[in-house]
């Protein structure tokens, strides 16, 4: 791999005793879509909340290892400029909702005080909604709450919300995971589009997704990395039993 | 055989049906007795005189509570300054860490706090506000107000703010805003209905107040234009009137009960209002 924005470094993380990931070891690169799957409970979650420190609103989690993010390790930085770095994207759309669409979009910067002027916060906005292939669905009603938006749009509308940012990475939480299959196509080919811009990692439990979308995918097992590769070689040829045992539905 | 314990089924449930629309029925006649009989006695004592003009001396005809409504409003003015606040930031601790020891106790304290009798409350505020200053005082009767305030506020900011989804909170952090901040910009805005109807409620339970006045704002004829002097209230003056011997001042006391009901009542009324209109949408 030729330039590894993230490294995830022998990296265990758990919750009081117990065990949820075991000595991970991830190499993420820049401009690329990572996917991570396996089934349900396998710490898949887990891993994208603990690479930008989302983890530690659980009072009980701890863990060991190193995250470097261009080479600095995470737990060395505030958790405030790494959740800056890097964006995140939750399973169900979660606009705030007592902010209108273009207050959503720019949240990022108002929430944290930073000021900017009225003109480049038109622009960014119109800009990571356009990212976010929400622009032309909504330029008319800027100033309405964004709960309003259908769930497919509020997807991409926290998509717009993380990209206002200009992160380096963007966490993607099974971001189709509520929503019906045409708002998913949606999403999946934004996804595709935006990896010129950032970094994604992609957390999926849909096969086919992973397979179609990214251009890495890791397979997690029981907390453990059973699995790391290009997607083609890994859907095509995989190495471990498992892997083949799980892309063929033999469990899952 | 089949028939009849059909229909006896159908009659129990009939029965059934009529006594709790019955019983339902029974428990809300004394609220509108209260309200008529408050309105027939109370509502020809209200004019514009009745509510701008001081009480006339013992004898003359006349006169008005416009010194209980300004005590009133000063009062519950003096208990929200002490009581918001402080009931707000205890209602966010207790939602934020809702597992701390610390935190279990001051939700028991709390718990406490609003099942203590009033006229208790009374005395604390007496031994903690007259004694020390040695008079009573507008002062002294917000310190009491703002006491039995604050509970109804811990409790409504705290409920509110636990039906909060995480989700909400998340979507703050991961854009790196800081803790404090995703609190007082995110949580409270999204939970702003329920606390402001919390605020109303607490007031409507204050504002008909009498006992923990008696000996802390005491009561004044004359218009409150200082914190450490007595003032009057709208329960005070009912209380003072209605158990005085003339019959001039009963009128007035009817009259005062009838502004201090339509105060609480439209207090409550824009409460239940105002929770359906402002409620934040998911």
């Amino acid at each position: 791999m030729e330039s590894p924005v993230l490294a995830v470094d022998h990296f265990s993380a758990g919750f009081d005793t117990n065990q949820v990931l075991k000595d991970i070891d991830l190499l993420i690169e820049k401009n690329r879509i990572t996917a991570i799957m396996g089934p349900s409970g396998c710490g898949k979650t887990t891993l994208i909340r603990c690479i930008n420190r989302m983890h530690e609103l659980i009072p009980s989690a701890r863990v060991s290892g190193k995250i470097l993010l261009d080479n600095e390790d995470i737990f060395d930085m505030d958790a405030i400029i790494v959740r800056r770095k890097i964006g995140m994207v939750f399973q169900r759309p979660n606009p705030f909702p007592t902010m209108s669409i273009y207050d959503n979009v720019i949240a990022g910067y108002n929430l944290n005080g930073i000021r900017i002027s009225k003109g480049d916060r038109d622009r960014i906005v119109e800009e990571s909604l356009k990212k976010a292939a929400l622009w032309d669905e909504v330029k008319d009603a800027l100033h309405r709450r964004g709960t309003f938006l259908s769930g497919g749009q509020q997807q991409r509308l926290c998509i717009a919300r993380a990209l206002a940012m200009n992160p380096e990475i963007l966490l993607l939480d099974e971001p189709t995971s509520a929503l019906d299959p045409k708002s998913t196509a949606h999403i999946e080919e934004l996804v595709v589009q935006l990896k010129s811009a950032v970094t994604i990692i992609q957390v999926t439990h849909n096969i086919p997704q992973a397979a179609r979308i990214s251009d890495y995918t890791a397979f997690i097992y029981l907390g453990e990395l059973v699995e790391f590769g290009p997607t083609e070689k890994l859907f095509t040829v995989p190495k471990d039993k498992r892997t083949e045992e799980y892309l063929t539905g033999k469990f899952g | 055989m089949k028939d009849r314990t059909l229909t006896r089924r159908i009659v129990a449930d009939r029965i059934f049906q009529v006594v709790v629309v019955f019983l339902s029925f029974c428990s809300i006649l004394p609220m509108f007795f209260i309200l008529f009989f408050i309105s027939k006695n109370g509502i020809s004592s209200i004019s514009w005189n009745f509510l701008t003009r001081l009480p006339a001396p013992v004898g003359e005809t006349g006169g008005g509570i416009a010194n209980a409504i300004v005590g009133s409003a000063l009062l519950i003015l003096l208990a929200s300054v002490v009581a918001v606040p402080l009931g707000i930031l205890t209602g966010i601790y207790l939602a934020e860490y809702r597992k701390d020891k610390f935190s279990y106790l001051s939700r028991l304290s709390v718990e406490i706090l609003m099942g203590t009798p009033s006229i208790v409350i009374g005395i604390i505020a007496y031994v903690w506000v007259v004694k020390p200053i040695g008079s009573f005082s507008a002062l002294s009767g917000g310190v009491a107000l703002g006491i039995m305030m604050l509970p109804v506020i811990v409790m409504s900011t705290e409920e509110t703010l636990k039906l909060m989804p995480d989700s909400l909170k998340e979507a703050s952090l991961a854009l790196g805003v800081s803790y404090p901040r995703t609190i007082m910009k995110v949580i409270l805005p999204a939970g702003l209905s329920g606390i402001v109807t919390g605020m109303l409620l607490s007031v409507a339970r204050i504002a008909g107040e009498t006992a923990p006045l008696l000996f802390t704002a005491f009561g004044s004829p004359f218009m409150a234009a200082n914190v450490f002097k007595p003032v009057s209230s709208l329960p005070l003056t009912v209380f003072n009137y209605a158990t005085s011997p003339y019959p001039e001042w009963h009128a007035l006391a009817w009259g005062a009960s009838f502004v201090l009901l339509v105060f609480v009542l439209a207090l409550n009324l824009i409460a239940k209002l105002g929770m359906r209109k402002w409620k934040v949408q998911f």
